[in-house]
């Protein structure tokens, strides 16, 4: 019987590395892209300047890639390391770190995109502000990165984590749970960053002397475009560490997992949606300073309002924890 | 494991309890940001407004923030009612 664990156990391994790298491909690939096609329509607007053009995409695709080297990490680790087969919840742990990661690097990849893509356009437009498109660039793409970073910390945990000695049922669903919590939720969170990001390049390029409100509003935005990948995060962390009482009961299993779902999917609407709110704030700063404090105070009161659905998501989640 | 009628019926409420919540997330979401969006871009281009441009988002978001709400509800009935 032992043997047939063994089988299942690489058949896991196997599909949850595909799953890494097949999904974990797809974000930093279009957000590379995205980024190309704007250092080429920036080049061709300033051909002169398509050496430092040329430069700033690299290095904002190089964040963007980030992403999905994460992905591959995981996909490596899956494929090349003999999982012990003493109980049947390791079936559920190479699967559920696969679906973490891969998941999880959809969003981030292509939200630093944006600012990549952005900043290029932004050199054609103001060459002498170069220096502070690309940093403020990195540091919008490096907050864009932190939701893929909890997926990889979540996968991480997973396949490190003894659990051969947990009950087999409940925490199967507990350990799928986490997975999806904390990859799912990355989505919308790595997107909306970008967004806010993308548009306080953009917002530089255009007015120069912006630069350093633009910069502080679009970190507190992203700031808020963060949340609800951390409430996925959180999910993950209690579904890892919680010790469930044994049951047989699928119901019992069944809410562990129903709480993943509900904040993992719960969260991408309002990462993506403070994402747009905190965009159009951040451009509409950058062309009316005088503005900033009414902007901001629109700015966080609209995101509040995005972020009730986030809530509502993690209350449900906890329910199906604790309560249910 | 003996698994009886009633607890696969218990099981897939609470799956779904969490699908609802989970799926009913996203629109509202995402609709309020762009509510808020605009608000942000209009306040940009007439501080003076801001008053009354808040509170026509705030409205409507209200009404985006209903199917949330709808989902909610299920959620919770499926996990307390059904």
């Amino acid at each position: 019987m032992s043997n047939d664990f063994q089988t299942w156990v690489n058949v896991a391994a196997y599909i949850g590395g595909g799953a890494a790298m097949g999904l974990g491909a797809i974000g930093a690939a279009i957000g590379e892209g995205y980024t190309a096609a704007y250092a080429n329509s920036a080049i061709s607007r300033s051909p002169n300047l398509s050496g430092e053009i040329f430069k700033s995409m690299l290095v904002g695709q190089a964040v963007a890639e980030s992403a999905s080297i994460f992905a591959l990490v995981i996909a490596m680790v899956l494929l090349f390391t003999e999982f012990s087969s003493q109980s049947f919840l390791m079936i559920f742990v190479p699967l559920s770190a696969g679906l973490s990661i891969g998941f999880g690097a959809i969003g981030s990849g292509v939200g630093s995109g944006f600012p990549a893509g952005a900043a290029c356009m932004g050199i054609s437009r103001q060459p002498a502000m170069s220096a502070k498109l690309t940093t403020n660039m990195l540091i919008g793409s490096a907050v864009c990165q932190t939701p893929a970073i909890f997926a990889l910390v979540t996968s991480f945990i997973l396949l490190f984590t003894d659990f051969s000695s947990s009950p087999v049922s409940p925490t199967w669903a507990a350990i799928l749970g986490a997975g999806l919590a904390s990859g799912l939720g990355a989505i919308g969170s790595g997107l909306g960053g970008g967004l806010v990001a993308g548009a306080s390049c953009d917002g530089i390029a255009r007015q120069p002397k912006s630069a350093t409100t633009v910069t502080n509003v679009m970190l507190l935005g992203q700031a808020v475009t963060q949340t609800t990948a951390i409430y996925g995060l959180l999910i993950s962390f209690i579904l890892m560490f919680k010790t469930f009482a044994p049951t047989d009961s699928i119901a019992a299993a069944m809410a562990l997992l129903g709480a993943g779902l509900s904040i993992g999917i719960g969260a991408i609407g309002p990462g993506i949606g403070e994402g747009f709110t905190a965009q159009s704030a951040v451009s509409s700063i950058a062309k009316n300073q005088k503005a900033t404090a009414e902007i901001t105070r629109v700015m966080l009161v609209g995101q509040a309002v995005s972020e009730s659905t986030g809530i509502y998501a993690l209350v449900i989640s906890l329910v199906l924890i604790f309560v249910i | 494991m003996a698994i009886d009628g009633a607890d696969i019926i218990k099981a897939a409420a609470f799956l779904g309890a969490g699908l609802s919540m989970g799926l009913g997330a996203i629109g509202p979401g995402v609709g309020e940001g762009m509510a808020a969006a605009k608000a942000c871009e209009a306040i940009g281009k007439n501080p003076k407004e801001a008053g009354l441009l808040t509170r026509t988002m705030l409205v409507g978001q209200a009404v985006s923030e209903s199917t949330g709400i709808y989902s909610l509800v299920i959620a919770l009935l499926l996990l307390f009612v059904v």
